[in-house]
Formats: structure tokens, sequence, C-alpha cells
């Protein structure tokens, strides 16, 4: 894992120095509230609807047992008590005081680390495949070029004042689990001819004109990386309309102006970019590299695990879900669901998160992931570690088996806290995990991403969600659209809208309609819920959903 | 947001300040205005190309600090092979200073009133822009300033 050198920390330090001096300036009023706008963004803190939030970056989602103790530690001392790891790698508090926050930015500078560009207008924070080095379907591992990419970025003069906020997302694997597709850009590490590179997606995006990313180069060399990330930027930071907040997304341009021509005005800029780069970025690259060297892996027998899965129901249950294939057969990839039924998806209370610092420590060799689906992973547990790990979490609440089920919702903060929201969507999400708990037919169900909105802002990934839905305000009245047929994953595809919305007391029992009758129309329990619309279309669905409303209604 | 300096031709008023590593001062410029170009937001470098040996001196207008073109174009404009003063004019904060300095100018032209609100000491304190700075280490250069 990525260790601060003495640059990063001193730089760490200055910056942390320099927000807070931009904090006394504008208490002072050197700085105008619209001038301290978008410094305090890019230091990660945001404007809510009851109170500032601060929002931390996780670097490409990888923790160490001390820096999630920190994490615990800033939501004691300064919050109530909990964090709310999101959708992109990050942690918000959502209650502390402007004049606290440099002393919060100093405690997590401590550990290593930061809030820089986790908001505004800038180069916000890369994320990355959460089983990254673990997983066994994987080419590389892309957290060595994510923390490049990182120290890159990082208060990059050109870039610190784009037209508007720009997302990079990177995995080694071909089972994309970092949405790369939605990003602005996308990376994916591939092979050709022996020789790894990248392929670089562009124009991702959900909000309210959803896109997804289009190839701009298919196989960019490593070592060129750098520059052609700084050609696309720099042509976004000139060709980007900054005419109408709504159309300044890349996607944006890249519609307006053509793939074809935007590859041409890159690749023009990348050839005048790349002989600044004389290789001392691959020097450091290397140095990253061997800092992200898998840990000493022990052997030893898995009799303990095969035991316990062959005579403990509720551990087979809970493997069954929330284990995926590690690298190494006698290892396995161990992920913390943070969706009890009826909690708030993604929240996790400074007790829960030293638990998982001290399992981390105990179990699985000092390293912590936080996935985009807002869970916490070990990405790295001996099988005959899991029976005892998972006791200790149960002990402490932390065993819920619904890992990629119908429960294991993607909820944005909505209405509870988001001043943009015109739906709630955590109670949504509660409500339907509650549900379906009672009915007993989430494992019956399968693998299942339901991904909720609370407002066409789309943070939630609704969009790409199996089931997406969007909260919305009609007439002063909450309102749930549907979208169907939604994925993520290698080969992204928007869903699509059902048709009108649900008032928030029937959206559960539509999605309850729509779920019996995906049970009904199945071949078999091998077939989900996603390959099962892809095959029948939206037809059958959309009667499931509005037949009955209207003979109810009738 | 509105910024009426720029309104106004840089240079002919004693309303501002010249702001460098060494502080505030005086625009000492008083070379002819056909050795210098302006360049707005949305212009490009290009544009200057065929003139480039002949300019001592590009402006490069700030309207508002949040559009932040104004720095690809220093940038441009440096990897064209520009040598000569390049100047930030306009709405720059204090705060912008290093990123400025970092992406190829030498100087930034204020106003007095902003001079006034963040006054030399808040300049001075991002004089050293050449520490901490990621790019120059990734170029393998000891300072941030394109060459
Ligand atoms: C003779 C030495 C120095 C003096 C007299 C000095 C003075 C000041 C003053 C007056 C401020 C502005 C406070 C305000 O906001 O009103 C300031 C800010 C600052 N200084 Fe210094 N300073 C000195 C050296 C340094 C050095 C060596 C460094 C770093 C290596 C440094 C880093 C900073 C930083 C980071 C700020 C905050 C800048 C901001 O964001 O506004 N200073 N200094
Ligand atoms: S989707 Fe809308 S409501 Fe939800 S967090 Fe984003 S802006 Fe707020």
């Amino acid at each position: 894992m990525y260790r601060y050198t003495d640059f990063d920390k001193a730089f760490l330090a200055t910056r942390n120095a320099q927000f807070r001096a931009q904090v006394e300036r504008r208490l002072k009023g050197h700085l105008t509230e619209d001038e301290f706008k978008p410094l305090r963004l890019m230091n990660g803190v945001y404007l809510q609807l009851h109170a500032y939030m601060l929002r931390v970056a996780i670097p490409y989602g990888t923790l160490n047992a001390d820096q999630m103790r920190q994490l615990a530690y800033l939501a004691e001392r300064w919050d109530k008590g909990y964090g709310h790891f999101t959708t992109r790698q990050n942690i918000q508090y959502n209650w502390p005081k402007l004049p606290d926050i440099p002393d919060m930015l100093d405690a997590l500078g401590e550990v290593g680390l930061h809030a820089i560009q986790t908001s505004g207008n800038t180069i916000r924070n890369t994320t990355a495949d959460p089983f990254a080095g673990a997983a066994a379907d994987e080419i590389a591992d892309p957290r060595p070029l994510a923390e490049l990419i990182r120290q890159w970025s990082t208060d990059h003069p050109e870039f610190q004042f784009l037209g508007r906020k720009f997302k990079i997302a990177i995995t080694g694997s071909a089972d994309d689990r970092a949405v790369t597709a939605a990003h602005d850009i996308g990376l994916r590490i591939v092979e050709k001819n022996g020789e790894q590179g990248l392929q670089v997606l562009i124009g991702g995006g959900l909000g309210r004109t959803p896109m997804i990313g289009q190839v701009l180069r298919d196989f960019l060399p490593r070592a060129d990386l750098l520059p052609y990330l700084e050609a696309v930027l720099a042509t976004y930071n000139q060709l980007g309309r900054r005419d109408n907040k709504y159309k300044a997304r890349i996607k944006i341009t890249v519609h307006e102006h053509g793939i074809e021509s935007i590859r041409a005005m890159v690749e023009g800029r990348f050839a005048q970019i790349r002989p600044d780069f004389t290789g001392a970025d691959q020097a450091l690259l290397r140095a990253i590299e061997a800092q992200f060297a898998p840990p000493a892996f022990r052997g030893g027998n898995t009799e303990a695990h095969d035991a316990a899965y062959g005579a403990d129901p509720v551990f087979r249950s809970w493997a069954d879900t929330n284990l995926a294939p590690h690298r190494r057969a006698d290892h396995a990839i161990v992920s913390i669901s943070l969706k009890a039924h009826g909690a708030t998806p993604g929240d996790a209370s400074a007790d829960q998160m030293r638990s998982m610092a001290d399992l981390a420590e105990r179990y699985g060799y000092d390293e912590l992931r936080i996935s985009h689906e807002q869970n916490v992973i070990l990405p790295h547990v001996h099988k005959s570690d899991l029976p005892a790990l998972h006791a200790a979490l149960k002990a402490q609440g932390l065993a819920t088996a619904n890992i990629g089920l119908i429960s294991d919702i993607i909820a944005c903060p909505g209405m509870d806290y988001c001043a943009l929201a015109t739906a709630r969507s955590i109670p949504i999400a509660q409500e339907i995990a509650t549900r379906f708990d009672e009915l007993k037919l989430e494992h019956d169900i399968g693998p299942m991403k339901i991904k909720i909105s609370g407002c066409i802002n789309a943070c939630g990934h609704h969009h790409v969600g199996h089931i997406g839905i969007l909260g919305l305000d009609r007439a002063g009245v909450e309102n749930y659209q549907i979208t169907l047929g939604g994925d993520g994953g290698p080969d992204a595809t928007l869903g699509s809208r059902t048709g009108p919305g649900f008032p928030a007391d029937e959206i559960v029992p539509a999605i309850e309609r729509l779920m019996l009758a995906y049970l009904d129309l199945r071949q078999g329990p091998g077939e989900t819920f996603l390959a099962t619309y892809r095959r029948l279309g939206a037809d059958p669905f959309k009667s499931a959903l509005y037949d009955s409303a209207r003979t109810k209604a009738a | 947001m509105t910024d009426t300096a720029l309104e106004i031709a840089p240079g002919t008023l004693p309303e501002t300040v010249l702001v460098t590593d060494a502080g505030f001062s005086r625009d000492d410029w008083s070379g002819p205005e056909t050795r210098t170009a302006t360049l707005a937001p949305d212009d490009r470098a290009g544009e200057l190309s065929d003139r480039l040996c002949g300019l001592e001196l590009i402006r490069v207008r700030f309207p508002a600090f949040a559009d932040g073109r104004g720095f690809t174009l220093a940038r441009d404009l440096r990897r064209m092979g520009y040598r000569g003063r390049l100047r930030a004019v306009g709405h720059v904060l204090a705060d912008q200073y290093a990123m400025a300095r970092r992406a190829g100018f030498d100087e930034v032209e204020i106003d007095a009133d902003l001079a006034a609100r963040q006054p030399e000491n808040q300049w001075r304190a991002r004089a050293n822009w050449q520490a901490h700075d990621y790019q120059a280490r990734l170029r393998g250069r000891s300072s941030g300033a394109p060459a």
C-alpha cells in the first residue's frame, strides 16, 4: 500500500495551512463568499442543506487500519459519531463546523489522508476497482496508475478552475467494477501482444444527461498516460462550455463536437505535450508500484473454512453472497455490507469503523477498501480465518449476507441531507430492504442492483441500476420514476424509463410486483433479472407495474 | 461574476497593481503597444503564432477568477516557444498566484480594489510557488514553470 513520501507530507501540510489561512481570510473579509466558494470546494468543504459537509477522499478506495481508525476519530470528535461512505470512494461528514474543518484536515494529514479536490470544478478523486490487487480476474493492479494520477492531478495549475467537475475511474479487470463507462474519463488496463496498455473512454456520465463513455484511444501505452490525460483536460478546459452549467461536462463537449473531432484535437495536443514528460514520471511510477507489492500471503490449509461451510448455514449463506474469488485459491475477498436491512446505506458508526480496522489488522493484512457500492471490503483474508471473522462481524451487526442482492441498494443522501434533492432516497432504500427481508425472497431473487437518486443529478447512479429509482417533485409531492435494464459493468447500459412514476407509498409495492413478475417469468433460478429483462424486453415488466395498479385504481 | 477592471485597457490607469514574486509594484512596461497582444479566455494561443517573435508582452485576461481557460492559454504560449513577458490581467486571486506562475505567467495585474482587499502579504505568501509542486516532480524539473 502506498505510504506518503516526505514530498507528499510536506505538500499536504502546506496545503492544509493554506486552507486554514483561507478560512481566516474569509472570516475577515479578504475573500468574498464567491471567491471562497471554489477554494473551500477544492478542499472538500461543501455547503449542504443543514450544515457544511466535509468530503474526504479515500484514494482508489484503499485504506489501512490506522487510517480507518482516524476516520472513526473524526466522526466522534467533530461529527455525530458516524460517517457516510459515498459512491465515489469518499467518506462524508455531514455535521462539521467550518472553523473546525482545518483541524479535521490536519488530523487526516497525520495518517496521509486528505479532502483535496473532492468537490468543485476540478479533477476529482480517481476511483478504482475495490478488488484491485486481490481479484482473481485481474490483468494488473490499477492502483499504481491511480496514485500516479492522484499526484499529477493534485493542485495541477492548469486544471483547478475547469468548466465543471471531472471524474476519472480506472479498472485492471475485464469485469469492470469501477463503472468506468460512466466517468468523464474511464481507463481500462488491457493487454495487446503481451504488452499492457490502457483503453481510454471519454464522455461518460450520469446526471441529467446520462451518457455511456466512448472509446477515445483503444490502446494507450502506459508511459503515455499523463501527457494523454493532460491533452484531454487541456482540450476540455478550452472547449467545454462555460455558458451553461448543465452543458459544461465533457460528455456534452464530446456530444456537440463529435468523438472524431475531439480525438483529432486531443491527439494533436498530445503530440505537443508528450515531450514534456521525459521519464521522471515513469521513475516515480516504478517507486509507487514497489509500494503496492502484494502482502506476504500466508499458506496453510482451509479446513476450518470447509468445516464451517458444511456445518453452519448462517456462515454458508454469508460466504455465498459476501465472498469473491481471490487471486490465491486459499484466500478470499470479503465484502462487509453496510446495508443492514433498514439501515442507511453507506453509513458506518465510529465503533463499526474501529471494529473493521481491528479485523483488517487481525485477519486482513492491514488493508481495507471502500467500494462504489458503499460497502467495505477486506481484500485479502485467508480462508481458514473466515469463520472467526464472520463471528466477529456478526457480533458487531456487520455480517449482513446481502452483497449484490436486492437490499444491497445504492442510495444518495437525498432530501435527508442534500440541498438539491427533490425527494427522499434513504427511506425508500430502507423500506425496500425491510420489505424483501420480510418476504424472505432476497436470496431467491438473486443478483439485483437497485440504485436510488433523490434528484436528476443522479448521485445514486440510478441509470445503471438493474432497477433505477429517481425521486422527483411533482407539484410538491414526491414521485418516483422507475428505469429498468441499466448496467454499470463492462457492457454499460442505461436503463429505460417504464412510464409514469409512483408516489412514495406505492413505490415499494411496485418493486414487489416487478420482482414477483420476474420470479414468474425467469427460465430458472440461473436466469438473473437482468438476463430475463434482456430476453423479454420491458413489456411484461411494464404490465406488472401498471396493469395491476390500474386494476386497483378501477 | 462581473468585473469592471477589465473594461479598462490595462496599463492606462494607475489604478492597477502588478504582482510578482517580489510583491506589489507599479506597471513598469513602457514599450510600444505594437509589441504587445491581449488574449481573452476564448481566444487560442495559435492566433498569435505568426506574431510571436515580435511580441514582448502578452496579456491574458481573466474576466472572472473562476474561468481557468487562461491557465491553458499560458501553457500553450510557453509550449509554442514564447519567451517574453506573460501577464495574467484581471480578477485573479492571491490563492491563484502559484497556479499562474506554474502555468507560465511571469506576473499578475490586478485592480486597486482587489489589491486593497487582498494585500501584498497574501500574495507574498504564495511567492514560494516553486515548492511542493507535483508537476515539476513528475516532469523532472526543479521548478514548475514550463521551459
Ligand atoms: C519571512 C517569512 C514570512 C513572513 C513574514 C510570512 C508572512 C505571512 C503572512 C502575513 C501571511 C498571510 C496571513 C493572512 O492571511 O493574512 C502568510 C501566509 C502564509 N504563509 Fe507566510 N510568511 C513567511 C514565510 C513563509 C514560508 C517560508 C512559507 C512556506 C514554506 C509560508 C507559507 C505561508 C502559507 C502557506 C500561508 C497561507 C497562504 C494563504 O493561503 O493565504 N510563509 N505568511
Ligand atoms: S442525486 Fe440529487 S439529491 Fe441525491 S445527492 Fe445528488 S444532488 Fe443530492
